[in-house]
């Protein structure tokens, strides 16, 4: 039983047909992985402008100054009205946390930056989990994942003076007049002389998802309890004095924080991180963040925590803010790469014990 | 004299071959809810990561079953006079193919507990498989990176091997998966080069 149209053929177009096939399958593949596309804003270009100005092995790309800190959530039961995760029923929830310095290297001066950060994840009962990143300021500069890569190209330092141009600086805000309301905080912004006394600031907007599935804008903060930081400002000669205020408090006691959870009214932007809602907007009490013990960061439990802001339990949804994605997909590209070089992965750069540790 | 290669009624099961199609398509939207996932800073980073997970354990017990399958109907042999190197070629492909369906969602599942991340397909949240580990994170995640570009370039010569049966060598290989001539019982394959003139039909005695 031979068939006639079984007999093998080896005409070209047969071949350019394979090839076309597999050749078409493969670009399509590396184009939506960005290899075609090089300049396309993607999360490894991101962090290789983060990380322009050194690497340094195993820290992180962002906020790479920081320290581990411990204790709970201890929710008031107030927010439960607005989100059914379990985090905001009364009850206590774990924290680890992380209180940092905004940029890339892990031994700039506390003095050098008017921003702190907080970061905590809160473990839930049944294996989920709350990752927040903070910051201690009102606005974000810029709305939008390029603006920000363009700010980060914007002010690298230049090669000659070590500086950031003030040329480059100046023409990309004169074309962002959104980061308006963070110049004008800045400009009056000082570095402060404890983490414990800062508000720290979610930014970006999301969903709370209430018991019956109904959606509420929301932003929150952690508000502290301590407010002694007035005028006593940083200690002149000591890099580290956040780190130093930190343990000192904490040999006195637990630090108190309070989460509130900012209601928006309609039309409130849920998608622009660099426009506050109006002060008026109600604001809920949630309840109390406990930080009881802190821990060196190369050695604690949020060395190798992603604190990535997308990570949410059900109850809590990202809002269409454009930052959120971005930071998500930035984080888990600085994750890799850190850890990497923790497991000194072949290739990974090597952390030299010399220069990595200058004291 | 042309020679041709041996005609071939051999088929796969209907089930082999349902399985075979669906996870196709499903494993070719994984490649590239993948690598477009990690690349992106769109929105799309947040819906393509939604999708990943469920799809991954989707593919996981699809392709257990497929693996039952495949053991309960074995796939018809191949041509008898295809060269052994690319029989060799076919089967370990094959067996390269199972074992980095299986692979790949263990290790994404592995990597994620190794990260501490919180591990959910929509409403079900499955258990960490290891401890929280960073380094272990970073090999695990390099791990499925490079699993993945292999089960990529496995695909793409598995793809390119059925269109080089189906248009070149013309042997029912590649209609075995999709529409045999003669599917209904037979995966008897003749075992030689047939240059013979067709046969008279021979009438089935009852």
């Amino acid at each position: 039983m031979t068939d006639p149209s079984l007999q093998p053929s080896r005409q070209p177009w047969r071949w350019a047909v394979i090839v076309l096939a597999v050749g078409v399958l493969a670009a399509a593949f590396a184009y939506v992985g960005g290899w075609l596309t090089p300049k396309r804003l993607s999360s490894r270009l991101i962090v290789n402008e983060l990380q322009a100005g050194g690497v340094h092995p195993g820290f992180r790309r962002n906020h790479a100054k920081g320290v581990c800190v411990a204790g709970y959530f201890e929710s008031s039961g107030a927010a439960s009205a607005y989100s059914k995760a379990s985090v905001f029923a009364p009850g206590r929830t774990p924290i680890v946390g992380r209180l940092a310095l905004p940029g890339g290297n892990p031994y700039a001066p506390d003095s050098s930056v008017p921003i702190r950060s907080f970061a905590l994840r809160f473990m839930l009962p049944n294996g989920e989990q709350w990752r927040t990143g903070m910051n201690s300021m009102p606005v974000f500069p810029v709305a939008t994942p390029q603006a920000f890569y363009d700010q980060l190209v914007a002010s690298q330092p230049d090669p000659a003076t070590g500086k950031p141009d003030p040329k480059r600086v100046g023409a990309f805000f004169a074309a962002h007049p959104e980061a308006g309301p963070f110049l004008a905080w800045v400009k009056t912004a000082k570095p402060s002389a404890s983490y414990v006394t800062e508000t720290y600031e979610a930014l970006n907007a999301f969903y709370f998802i209430d018991a019956e599935g109904k959606r509420h804008a929301v932003r929150w903060k952690v508000t502290p309890e301590a407010n002694d930081d007035a005028g006593s400002g940083p200690q002149a000669g000591d890099p580290d004095y956040l780190a130093q205020d930190l343990q000192k408090r904490l040999a006195q006691g637990p630090q108190r924080w309070h989460l509130r959870v900012t209601l928006a009214e309609p039309g409130d932007p849920t998608n622009d991180a660099t426009k506050v809602w109006p002060s008026e907007r109600p604001s809920i009490d949630a309840g109390t963040l406990v930080i009881e013990n802190e821990q060196a960061q190369d050695s604690g439990p949020c060395r190798d925590i992603n604190y990535d802001p997308t990570v949410l339990p059900a109850g809590i949804e990202i809002s269409d803010d454009p930052l959120l994605p971005a930071r998500s997909s930035a984080y888990a590209v600085s994750y890799l790469r850190r850890t990497r070089e923790e497991a000194h992965f072949p290739g990974a750069p090597r952390a030299n014990p010399s220069s990595e540790h200058p004291q | 004299m042309t020679s041709r290669h041996a005609s071939y009624a051999g088929a796969f099961h209907p089930l082999a071959r349902l399985l075979h199609w669906l996870m196709a398509v499903l494993i070719l939207t994984m490649l590239f809810v993948g690598v477009g996932m990690v690349s992106t800073v769109s929105e799309k980073h947040e819906w393509l990561l939604a999708l990943h997970k469920p799809l991954g354990a989707t593919i996981f017990v699809l392709a257990l079953i497929r693996l039952g399958v495949r053991l309960r109907f074995p796939p018809p042999p191949l041509p008898a006079d295809m060269p052994a190197i690319m029989k060799f070629a076919a089967h370990a492909s094959h067996w390269l193919l199972y074992g980095l369906m299986l692979a790949l969602p263990l290790v994404g599942w592995a990597m994620l507990s190794a990260g501490g991340y919180p591990i959910s397909l929509g409403a079900l949240h499955l258990p960490p498989l290891l401890p929280f580990n960073g380094e272990v994170f970073a090999w695990l995640r390099e791990a499925h990176r490079y699993l993945a570009y292999l089960l990529f370039f496995t695909v793409l010569g598995h793809m390119g091997a059925a269109l080089y049966h189906g248009l070149i060598r013309r042997d029912g290989v590649l209609e075995s998966m999709t529409f045999p001539a003669n599917a209904a019982e037979t995966v008897t394959v003749e075992p030689v080069i047939v240059t013979r003139a067709p046969e008279p039909p021979t009438t089935p005695s009852l």
